[in-house]
């Protein structure tokens, strides 16, 4: 038995003679990379395209992960996420350790300790097999070290030209504690909103050593495992209103989302964001806004204004959280959208990124 | 990079800011050429800390923006040929022609490849000589020198492969359009710091004559724009009209005369549409007469397509300062960054996507 909040009813058929789809290039009948970004783009393909054609079959929350009920009342969380990323290996980490601590991250964003994961590779034909290994020896250290078993998998091979290195998708199974409820509709006007550490430092590290922007940067992929973080924060016994973690679309995408899916505003402080250096230099170089760039080892949460201090200790006091920090709030103004208090005392409103970042051209 | 520190410190600004409206005691209405101005002018919420009496106008300096819709359009025809590997900045391949973008063309098949220098493509060219590599050379002065010495370098080199689709413009041409403009509201301009780095300031003086408008050149950072700014006001004030240099760091009065002397020997300059403000003489370049033969349009025929913009934009007034993007019937309806109609909404850094992205809330029926 689920259960699911937002269940999806009365779609309508997917007509594509007279679809009016709102996807952005809604004349190009076909999927453009922006679609796999993250951001405004990748919402509407789910809004537009994927829930429609589910009709009634659709359960979707669209969390993180999935919560469902199973029994007299033991909640499982439950995600599934594909790993595409080029290059294959990059400044601090691989596919490999991605593709476990993505899912292990999506399953600990409501809460959950993840328990089990499965692996499904799809290989392009004359991948070396050497890459492979290292691949697979970083998915079982990623998964040792963060405690979960790999459980069930798949392997398929496309043929030369259909597909590029390794992909591989990975989905798991986690509990959530009793009395934990941890969702993107609970923010509320008044709460604090915390981030983990540094932000756009995944983004940049991959970036930096993608082909022909070979910049020198002693950027490393912050991926890790953040259940262990996430245990610490609630074991202040906080009532913790919302996690995420910033993937792609950045810190950006995932506020202006829980913006929108509580009905508040969000308003952050430009001066207390975490932008290393190194970040902020690389991002001021290609045009690209730090708040919208990757990260895979951070989360933001948002809990009760009176008890963000307490929270913050906890994080401090976590390896993973030692720079934690408050950058904003919620406000009850301008609700659904994310506003920054730039360093000048101007303002500006932060948007959801519309597809794939793009270095500007000058 | 600590730069980026010393020009934005908040104190500084401050004082700067209390400067510029101890000075204004009436209203004047000044033009960032660049669009890298008018986002750091927006990113940091510069146009409200300024006076009532201050106006900024956004101008046409954003190369993505101004490239015309039919040079859009060569692209795509060009890129979605067989055997042709398509190079350009990241920022082009969202911008759409009349149809589609180099997005959709690359979703179709094409081999479209972003690269972060023209010499990235030169290097693909001699790494597949069996395709033809195209690159999109599009940009102001700035980006013109790098494009000009990857040219010079094909043809030195004898790569027969590679080819430049060229849309350069040329900012002091600019200048004069709008100010010869009969609704021309504009009485002083920030040049861009970037472009006056390679031509230097030369330019300029006869224009702040011939016009009787100050002409402060500026860099990117707060701190720049808010001491260009302030600059101008004091020069408008006391009624003056002179060219004056605010960002030394960067540009010098020559110029840079090797940037300069491989402009004049790969380009020479043309007549140019720039989007959404249509014919301006002598405002670009094309390819000298030595080098014609890596002319892109020339080598893949696509001189005859032409495309006419949307009738429904207004982004040829936005260029010239004559309406606020806002003020556009179109703006934040049929025209949005994901499906923009015209020229100021094409590029992130267009005045009509600064606005649309970053001032919702100031313009709240527009979510």
């Amino acid at each position: 038995m689920q259960d699911v909040t937002a269940m999806v009813n009365d779609v309508p058929d997917l007509d594509i003679e007279g679809w009016a789809c709102p996807v952005p290039l809604r004349d190009i009948p076909s999927v453009v990379m922006g679609h796999g970004g993250g951001g405004a783009m990748s919402g509407e393909l789910i809004e537009h395209l994927f829930l429609p054609a589910y009709g009634a079959a659709a359960a979707a929350d669209l969390g993180d992960s999935a919560v469902l009920t199973i029994g007299s009342g033991t909640r499982l969380a439950f995600s599934t996420d594909s790993f595409v990323v080029k290059p294959m290996f990059f400044p601090g980490g691989s596919i490999g350790e991605l593709a476990v601590n993505g899912t292990v991250n999506d399953l600990a964003m409501s809460g959950a300790t993840p328990l089990f994961l499965s692996t499904a590779f799809i290989l392009a034909e004359g991948t070396a097999l050497s890459d492979l290994g290292r691949i697979a020896q970083a998915v079982g250290r990623a998964a040792e070290d963060a405690g979960v078993r790999l459980v069930t998998g798949d392997t398929k091979v496309v043929e030369h030209g259909s597909g590029d290195g390794v992909y591989l998708n990975t989905s798991g199974i986690g509990v959530i504690p009793p009395g934990v409820d941890i969702h993107a509709r609970r923010a509320l006007p008044g709460d604090a909103v915390l981030v983990s550490g540094d932000i756009g430092v995944h983004g940049v590290a991959v970036m930096s050593c993608r082909e022909g922007l070979e910049f020198g940067t002693t950027v490393e992929s912050d991926t890790a495992a953040l259940h262990g973080l996430v245990a610490a924060m609630l074991a202040t016994g906080t009532d913790l209103h919302v996690l995420r973690d910033p993937t792609r679309g950045g810190v950006s995408a995932s506020l202006n989302e829980i913006a929108r899916a509580s009905d508040v505003g969000i308003e952050l402080v430009e001066r207390l964001l975490p932008v290393p250096p190194t970040v902020r230099d690389a991002c001021s170089l290609l045009g690209l806004d730090p708040l919208q760039v990757a990260n895979e080892g951070k989360l933001i949460a948002i809990v009760p204004a009176e008890d963000a201090d307490r929270v913050l200790a906890a994080m401090q006091a976590h390896p993973l959280g030692r720079s934690a920090c408050r950058i904003g709030s919620c406000v009850p103004d301008h609700a659904g959208m994310v506003v920054a208090k730039t360093g000048l005392g101007g303002s500006r409103v932060i948007g959801l990124p519309i597809g794939e970042q793009l270095p500007r051209i000058c | 990079m600590k730069y980026l520190d010393e020009f934005s410190d908040p104190d500084v600004a401050k004082k700067l800011i209390d400067q510029i409206h101890a000075a204004t005691t009436q209203k004047w209405a000044l033009m960032e050429v660049c669009g890298g101005q008018t986002h750091s002018i927006i990113r940091h919420g510069i146009d409200q800390l300024l006076p009532d009496g201050v106006e900024m106008i956004h101008g046409p300096g954003c190369p993505v923006c101004v490239t015309p819709l039919e040079t859009i359009d060569r692209a795509l025809a060009i890129a979605a040929r067989p055997g042709v590997i398509f190079c350009s900045f990241g920022d082009m391949l969202r911008v759409p022609g009349s149809s589609q973008d180099l997005f959709s063309v690359k979703s179709a098949g094409g081999d479209v490849r972003v690269v972060y220098s023209p010499l990235d493509a030169l290097k693909l060219a001699r790494e597949n000589p069996d395709r033809e590599v195209v690159f999109f050379g599009i940009g102001f002065e700035t980006t013109a020198p790098a494009n000009a010495m990857t040219v010079y370098q094909a043809r030195r080199l004898g790569v027969r492969n590679f080819s430049l689709l060229v849309s350069h413009v040329l900012v002091p041409p600019a200048i004069a359009a709008i100010m010869e403009s009969s609704t021309c509201r504009v009485q002083a301009f920030l040049a861009a710091g970037h472009v006056c780095s390679v031509m230097g300031t030369a330019e300029y003086p006869p224009l702040a004559r011939k016009y009787k408008v100050p002409i402060v050149v500026t860099g990117f950072e707060p701190l720049d724009i808010l001491e260009g700014v302030r600059r101008t006001v004091v020069q408008l004030e006391a009624g003056r009209h002179e060219v004056e240099n605010a960002y030394p760091r960067a540009v010098r009065e020559e110029g840079n005369v090797p940037a300069m002397e491989m402009l004049a020997d790969v380009f020479e300059v043309t007549d140019r549409t720039w989007r959404g403000i249509g014919a301006i003489p002598r405002s670009g370049w094309r390819l000298s007469e030595k080098y014609r033969v890596f002319d892109a349009e020339q080598r893949f025929d696509v001189t005859d397509i032409y495309t006419a913009e949307s009738s429904l934009c207004r982004s040829g007034e936005v260029l010239q300062g004559l309406i606020k993007p806002h003020l556009c019937e179109a703006f934040g309806k049929e025209c949005t960054p994901r499906n923009p109609l015209g020229a100021t909404m094409v590029s992130s850094e267009g005045a009509c996507a600064a606005y649309y992205t970053h001032r919702r809330l100031e313009l709240v029926d527009v979510k």
